[in-house]
């Protein structure tokens, strides 16, 4: 257990220090990085003091490690439209993006997991199908038309919804949240939606899949012949043995969820780190694009790491598994 | 809808190389939701190649559209008593024009970029699987590196450093598949490579080379075929995607995304028809792409097979 632990903790440092070479020889070697890093309406004193301070006067191996060295103590740049280290704008917006996030994952599962159950103890039913095919439109659907669609509806023809923003959030610890406020939450229910409709098909499917498998089984069965209510059955023996595939997805969809919340944010104008990092494309912020690239990075990683802990956990044929090799 | 026929023999013994295509298509035909995405597909793309004949007006012939015409409503008429089908756009483009050559670049970035990560993933999942040793290990550590980030945040990171353009689009969309494709080949190969064709051929002295284009690949075809075609709406809607962000292709070139883009700015006003009907283009050819390749996966899978 502990050494596979150590393992997965040198495996995960590894990914960061190869991420950190692809972005370094993205920035420093592909691209020209006085021009990518400096301020191009910098005077050339300020340029000069720029290029000493990234070290790019020296020869490649000491940019490098220049630059991780950097990294290491958070200075991953300063943004040329902010003013300010790039790093402190990010996880600024962290917050935001983060709630939408949760809250996207949430519904997904609490949405997806009855239909997806519904869908395999009752294949046949003209429900069940319509389940299925919806999930298939869900796959299919593009993020950010459906999103657009969405605001269509709700915001433009039926006026229930706002379409762009935040709204008013509550201060808690120093961090803001939407969800707390009804105007807030308004603001977070489309944007929300809009994220969750991927992950919402994904969990129809596994749990159909899994139910549908369970729904066979000879505990299943014994369970049924022993007189157990078909509720309880559906409850205790079935939804508790198709949990570990879905929370173990669901877990991972996390980086996914992340990664699409750039589309989300900027079609809903929600002022999280995805709508900073498109808004940094457009105006030419490299350092916060590249601050972005490493700060996401070493989230995935994380995410990864906790992921593969929590099933080395709550699986124990995986720790089996390991300890035989 | 007519059932595949179930008293099929059990495949086995002696069968010609062109068996497995002709077998296929046979059970293909038979499979109703398969011949309608394929009819659909094939509709579609007939439209979008055929765009320069069957197009209302040029879209990109300033002299053929005029600003007056900005915005019209779908069926309404204009000053120069013209009825635009589908509305028009800001500039006063007919939309069915617009989504008609919108449709050519959406599938030729597409179905090229998929093209070319095929290959790439074939050829490095066939030989990581054949050859073993240091090639298969250093391929699929980068194949698993790669795969631990979202494909949608490698293609925008990408095209952030690249800029717009739609070969780079292209190459966007290769790096993010290519690596799904290895990681499928290989896994295909590594069970075909321990049958007894394989070591049959090999002690027939064959090089390595042969055994891998004439044998091994052969029989990987069909999880090819089908992660092949579902990608294929994965780049499309890749693409557009990344056009919606402004990071796509370039404003001269609008693919189905970038419409959709243009139509965002005039949502909130209700004048939906900019975005809604390229987005339904979109929509229609993903699904029956998707129709396809998820049929495809039922008729090969050898498991279901009576």
């Amino acid at each position: 257990m502990i050494l596979y632990i150590v393992r997965r903790l040198l495996q995960s440092g590894f990914i960061l220090l190869l991420t950190s070479l692809v972005v370094f020889f993205g920035v420093y070697a592909v691209g020209d990085p006085v021009e990518l890093l400096i301020d191009p309406e910098a005077t050339e004193a300020m340029r000069e003091a720029s290029m000493r301070r990234l070290g790019l006067d020296r020869p490649v191996w000491e940019q490098y490690l220049t630059f991780v060295s950097n990294a290491l103590q958070g200075d991953l740049g300063t943004s040329f439209v902010h003013g300010e280290p790039a790093i402190r704008i990010i996880v600024e917006r962290l917050p935001a993006t983060l709630e939408l996030v949760a809250l996207s994952m949430l519904i997904a599962i609490v949405i997806g997991l009855p239909l997806g159950l519904w869908a395999g103890l009752k294949p046949q039913a003209p429900s069940s199908r319509a389940i299925m095919a919806g999930s298939i439109l869900g796959f299919s659907l593009p993020n950010f038309w459906q999103g657009l669609m969405l605001i269509l509806l709700f915001a433009v023809m039926l006026g229930w919804l706002p379409a762009a923003g935040r709204g008013d959030t509550v201060m808690v610890g120093g961090i803001a949240f939407s969800f707390l406020t009804w105007d807030g939450l308004s603001h977070l229910i489309l944007p929300a939606l809009n994220l969750a409709l991927f992950s919402l098909s994904l969990v129809i499917r596994l749990a159909r899949a899994g139910t549908a498998e369970a729904r066979l089984q000879d505990y299943v069965k014994f369970a049924r012949a022993k007189g157990v209510r078909p509720h309880r059955v559906v409850g205790r023996h079935i939804l508790r043995n198709i949990l570990i595939p879905i929370v173990t997805m669901v877990g991972l969809e996390f980086g996914e969820l992340v990664a699409f919340s750039t589309i989300t944010e900027t079609v809903f104008a929600w002022p999280g780190m995805g709508k900073l990092l498109i808004d940094s494309i457009y105006n030419l912020d490299r350092p916060v694009v590249v601050a972005y690239l490493m700060f996401v990075t070493v989230l995935f990683v994380a995410v990864n790491l906790i992921v593969d802990l929590l099933y080395c956990v709550l699986d124990p044929r995986v720790r089996l598994e390991d300890s035989a090799q | 809808m007519t059932e595949p026929s179930p008293e099929r023999p059990a495949s086995g013994a002696a069968v010609t190389a062109a068996a497995p295509a002709v077998d296929l298509w046979r059970r293909f035909r038979g499979d109703g939701v398969a011949v309608g995405g394929l009819l659909v597909f094939l509709v579609v793309a007939a439209a979008a190649l055929a765009a320069p004949w069957i197009a209302p007006q040029d879209p990109y012939d300033l002299t053929a559209i005029d600003l007056f015409d900005g915005r019209l409503a779908p069926g309404e008429e204009s000053l120069s008593g013209t009825v635009y089908l589908l509305g028009t756009d800001d500039q006063g483009r007919d939309m069915v024009s617009a989504i008609l050559y919108g449709l050519r670049i959406s599938l030729m970035v597409g179905v090229v970029g998929t093209l070319f990560a095929v290959a790439i993933g074939v050829l490095a999942g066939l030989t990581a699987a054949y050859l073993g040793r240091w090639w298969e290990t250093g391929l699929m550590r980068l194949v698993d590196f790669q795969l631990s980030f979202p494909a949608i945040m490698v293609a925008l990171i990408l095209l952030a450093i690249l800029g717009r353009g739609v070969d780079k689009v292209i190459l966007a969309i290769i790096l993010v598949h290519w690596a799904q494709y290895a990681r499928v080949i290989r896994g295909a190969a590594l069970v075909e490579r321990n049958k007894e064709y394989i070591e049959a051929a090999q002690n027939l002295g064959f090089s390595r080379l042969r055994i891998m284009l004439v044998h091994l690949l052969p029989n990987c075809l069909a999880p090819i075929l089908v992660v092949g075609t579902i990608r294929i709406a994965s780049a499309i809607s890749t693409e557009a995607t990344l056009s919606f962000l402004g990071v796509g292709v370039p404003i001269t070139e609008p693919s189905l995304g970038l419409l959709i883009a243009n139509g965002y700015d005039y949502l909130m006003s209700g004048q939906y028809w900019i975005s809604v009907f390229p987005g339904v283009a979109l929509l229609i050819l993903i699904v029956a792409i998707n129709l396809i390749g998820d049929r495809l996966r039922d008729i090969l899978n050898p498991r279901l097979r009576t």
